[in-house]
């Protein structure tokens, strides 16, 4: 007999083409000693299997064919490769080399087109296939050239691991005429109806099909939570379903005619504040959305609508669209809708957003009244809403700067496994410059050069991301300990610095005095001290107050001194946020580093 | 800490204490008591090298005991590990006087400790507060956010950090929901782990130290559920015991400053009330809520306190000074005096209370950023910054121009 190890790896060959005969079908029946009818029935069709799977170019007598079949139980396919492997025993060798090498070559393949070798291995990765036993002893000596070959042609290719197109990026940015691009982030009190009026938004759009709509409604239904169908569409984890509140930022796209969206639904409950910083400093502008049940307002102007508003603010963002929700509960009236626009407008302005930039629309996520297309005649008492629905007013944005020229920045908001190929990846919003497939960037405040292997822009592979854009980079070269949230990626020509204490003019919501705080920049959250009051300022002139105040009081501007635990990547003009005991106490910028 | 002997003349506080550490915690009174200039005499280590007649050298190391002049110490919070450094000053047999030695104190070895400045009143209080051997409760802290997670022992008199436990946890993304599950797994394995290592539940016997977990939104509750499942899986009887000494709290990050929060919440306070880190943090909590309110009648900073005691400010009927007890560790004896000497005249000259707080809680901590020390006067004062103002006015002007 020949070594058990040889046949069984020829078997792993004739797998495909032996496996309609189950393997056990036979094994269970041929234990006794002498043939029974039932046994020669069986020894008669598995020699014509036998014969069929070696294929017409090799003849063997019966009676050998027969006797491999008893003595393998009637397996055909351990009897068909026992014989092959007694009539062939080159194959064997070469498979043995084959092996490794067809591996090399998927890797090949996948980071380059097929090479002339590719081609040719990939031909003879089917000649190998059983049915033609003896092409084997023809291609053999030349199969083992190519081998060869392709070996020394791959080890040349490993060497660039990732190439680089040399593109001119901002060229290709203004050749391709891309659509207009803006991320908007949606804020409000917990319970106001976010995550559901984006679920409502992405299924009238057919973003999300009916089926799977259908399929949460059903999960929905079954734990008694009917209403939250929609917002299960952004909220995926177990927990927020089972508790029915957002607790990351979920990240989803659509597109109208004019402009692609990028969606960063936040959290609306206190403690995941941290999330929602993290969402709001992706964002081009905001959608404030607004509970108009009674007492849902109030409340929730008392909670986080006020927060959420100043922080965004305090971030940069400048156009707020205010989605007054649920308006149906209060039968679409329009003295209420008055109501929260006359509150939100003074408190808006007061919280210094421009009067223009504010828009207000009335619409129910739960129905989808006036968010794609405008309620049923009648359903505004005696029609008193003529103005745009949610999506006119997104559509009406203004397209965000972009900071193309400056170098390299992006925050990363998520460090993960993207799959077999990517073993490490992140995500993040490219805030300024532009990068392109090949392109070495150092991740701070590690300092540590990493290799980008690909782009995904909107879950599509492109060869090249501008700022603006909230893009997956699948990084090559680097150790995933070197990556964390919130860390920045920059070009080595111009990287950030790590910084440990800094001034920053700040805008009090809280009073600040010395004390414990963390710092957030985008998903980064460090603790810190304010270690120093320097001055309070007048708000209108910007004119020194009062030197070394004893305390600053919520409203105030001042400037303070903050000194970080840790040295962190931040620089002169970065917006941070600074809270304390789970509450926002101020937001400021980045004046000068010490 | 036991007293083995005590000679302190009441009058001028000259005389020495014979102590003997018997816990870890013990280091960091020591350490408390333990100033520059003071003469230490305690067992050491130290290799003695001979030349003998025909110029061959041996060397043998011999035990003895040595009196330093302390010239500084250094303390590992960490380990508890404490390290006094001074000048040889008492004659010996095999040291010379005025060579280097570091003495390492050890638990269950006596020091003699004698005072450069004589027992001033805070020491001989801290003396009293270090040889207390009344039952002294203890808890494990967990403060947690998703991915961190800072492990702490708070102590009557310390809180210390024993781990820091980071584990990247994918955030949810579309279609990538596993990543997340299986990263908080991966971080609460991590995490209780760690924990075990650190509360060593086989050589304790129940009643547990209790333990806390802290953490925004429900992430301490999913951690509470996780180890009850570990605990019941694996029948870990250990395990099953410490379950019901877990306390669930609420807390607005994972950073160790949180700490504070937690233990002002009405939830903890119940269970650990009267001790002395419960009463530190609320009496920090009311401190920053009159500081809150801006009526005059809170005070921080060095300069800022001693004029209000000076006023008379810090008095019977309500006048708190709060001090960190690392201002008396100054290493200059100019500073520790002019620190005792506030204490002195709070206490019995004007008759308010006196709070020393420790500089390894969080409530010294809070208490560090406002200058190690503040007041709650009796009645409201104005303008106590005010030449410092000018002072301040003036160094920024010469700067800018």
């Amino acid at each position: 007999m020949p070594p058990r190890a040889g046949h069984s790896r020829v078997k792993a060959l004739d797998y495909d083409d032996d496996d309609v005969y189950s393997d056990d079908d036979y094994l269970d029946e041929g234990d006794g000693d002498g043939m029974t009818d039932e046994d020669k029935e069986q020894l008669r069709l598995g020699t014509i299997n036998v014969k069929s799977a070696l294929g017409p170019s090799i003849s063997i007598p019966d009676t050998e064919i027969q006797e491999a079949l008893w003595h393998y139980y009637f397996d055909v396919a351990k009897a068909a490769s026992y014989l092959k492997n007694k009539l062939a025993p080159k194959p064997v060798a070469q498979t043995k080399k084959q092996k490794p090498i067809s591996r090399f070559d998927l890797a090949a393949a996948s980071t380059s087109g097929p090479s002339p070798d590719d081609i040719v291995l990939n031909a003879q990765a089917k000649g190998t296939k059983p049915k033609k036993g003896t092409s084997k002893h023809a291609t053999g000596d030349k199969a083992t050239n190519d081998v060869t070959n392709s070996v020394s042609a791959l080890s040349v290719e490993e060497a660039p691991r990732v190439k680089s197109k040399n593109l001119d990026v901002l060229k290709e940015f203004e050749k391709s005429d891309m659509k207009r691009m803006a991320n908007f982030v949606v804020i409000g009190h917990v319970d106001h109806g976010k995550s559901t009026l984006m679920g409502r938004l992405l299924y009238d759009l057919k973003v999300i099909d009916q089926r799977s709509v259908d399929k949460l409604r059903k999960e929905a239904e079954t734990i008694g939570k009917s209403s939250f169908a929609l917002a299960w569409v952004m909220d995926q984890t177990s927990e927020e379903r089972s508790r029915g509140v957002t607790v990351d930022i979920a990240t989803n796209y659509f597109e109208t005619e004019k402009t692609k969206f990028t969606i960063l639904d936040a959290p609306g409950h206190r403690d995941f504040i941290p999330n929602m910083i993290a969402g709001a400093s992706q964002a081009d502008f905001a959608v404030l959305v607004i509970d108009a049940g009674i007492n849902s307002f109030e409340s929730g102007l008392k909670g986080q609508t006020k927060e959420h508003a100043m922080l965004v603010r305090s971030m940069g963002v400048q156009r707020l669209v205010v989605a007054v929700n649920k308006m149906d509960t209060v039968q679409w009236s329009k003295e209420r809708f008055d109501e929260i626009s006359q509150q939100m407008t003074a408190f808006l302005v007061s919280a210094s957003f421009a009067a223009k930039n504010l828009t207000f629309i009335p619409c129910a996520g739960l129905t989808g009244d006036n968010i794609i297309r405008p309620p049923p005649a009648n359903t505004f008492p005696d029609d008193w809403y003529t103005g745009p629905t949610l999506i006119e007013a997104l559509d009406a944005s203004e397209p965000a700067k972009r900071a193309l020229t400056l170098p390299l920045r992006l925050t990363v908001s998520d460090v993960f496994r993207g799959g077999i190929m990517h073993p490490l990846s992140i995500s993040g919003r490219l805030d300024a410059g532009s990068l392109q497939v090949g392109d070495t960037v150092l991740a701070m405040p590690a300092g540590e050069p990493a290799t980008i292997k690909g782009i995904e822009s909107e879950s599509e592979s492109v060869d090249w991301a501008v700022a603006g854009q909230i893009v997956t980079l699948h990084l090559a070269d680097i150790d995933p300990v070197h990556l964390r949230l919130g860390d920045i990626i920059c070009t080595p020509a111009n990287p950030i610095q790590n910084i440990k204490r800094f001034t920053a003019k700040i805008l009090a919501f809280e009073d600040v005095f010395p004390m414990s705080i963390d710092v957030f920049r985008g998903r980064m959250n460090a603790p810190a001290k304010v270690v120093r009051l320097l001055s309070t300022l007048n708000k209108a002139s910007g004119a020194v107050e009062k030197k070394k105040p004893r305390i600053v009081a919520p409203g105030a501007l001042a400037k303070v001194v903050v000194e970080l635990e840790r040295e962190m990547p931040l620089e002169v003009g970065t917006r941070v946020v600074l809270r304390a005991g789970g509450d926002t106490v101020a937001a400021g910028l980045l004046e000068s580093v010490e | 800490m036991r007293l083995l002997k005590q000679q302190i003349d009441k009058k001028d506080g000259s005389g020495f204490a014979v102590l003997l550490p018997e816990e870890p915690e013990d280091m960091w009174h020591a350490y408390n008591l333990i100033q520059p200039n003071d003469l230490l005499r305690a067992r050491a280590m130290r290799r003695i090298t001979k030349e003998s007649e025909s110029g061959s050298v041996t060397s043998v190391r011999v035990p003895i005991d040595l009196t330093i002049m302390v010239s500084s110490t250094d303390f590992d919070v960490g380990s508890g590990q404490l390290h006094v450094a001074g000048k040889v000053s008492a004659e010996n047999e095999h040291v010379k006087l005025g060579s280097f030695h570091t003495l390492d104190l050890e638990l269950q070895r006596k020091f003699t400790l004698e005072k450069a400045e004589g027992w001033d009143s805070v020491a001989v209080e801290m003396l009293k507060e270090a040889v207390d051997t009344s039952k002294r409760a203890q808890v494990y802290a967990v403060v947690m956010q998703e991915g961190l997670a800072n492990v702490c022992l708070i102590t009557e008199h310390q809180t210390i950090l024993r781990q820091k436990v980071e584990v990247a946890i994918p955030r949810k993304r579309k279609g990538g929901i596993d990543g997340h599950d299986k990263g908080l797994d991966r971080f609460f394995t991590t995490l209780l782990r760690t924990l075990l290592n650190h509360i060593d539940l086989p050589s304790q016997t129940p009643p547990y130290t209790p333990v806390l977990l802290a953490s925004p939104g429900f992430l301490a509750s999913a951690f509470q559920t996780y180890i009850k499942t570990i605990a019941t899986a694996t029948t870990n009887k250990p395990l099953l015991a410490l379950l019901p000494s877990i306390l669930i709290a609420h807390s607005s990050s994972g950073h160790q400053h949180a700490l504070t929060e937690v233990l002002s919440s009405p939830a903890v306070l119940a269970k650990l009330a009267d001790t002395k880190y419960a009463r530190e943090t609320a009496l920090m909590d009311k401190f920053f809520e009159l500081l809150r309110k801006d009526d005059g009648r809170a005070w921080y900073g060095p300069k800022e306190v001693e004029q209000a005691v000076e006023k008379g400010a810090v008095g019977r009927g309500g006048g708190v000074l709060l001090i960190s007890n690392a201002l008396f560790r100054a290493q200059n004896v100019a500073e520790r005096k002019r620190w005792v000497s506030l204490v002195d005249r709070v206490r019995d000259v004007e008759g308010g209370e006196v709070r020393v707080l420790s500089s390894l809680h969080e409530s010294g901590k809070r208490l560090e950023s406002l200058g190690n020390v503040a007041a709650i006067l009796t009645f409201p004062l104005e303008d106590l910054d005010e030449d410092d103002e000018e002072d301040g006015a003036r160094a920024e002007g010469e700067m800018e121009f």
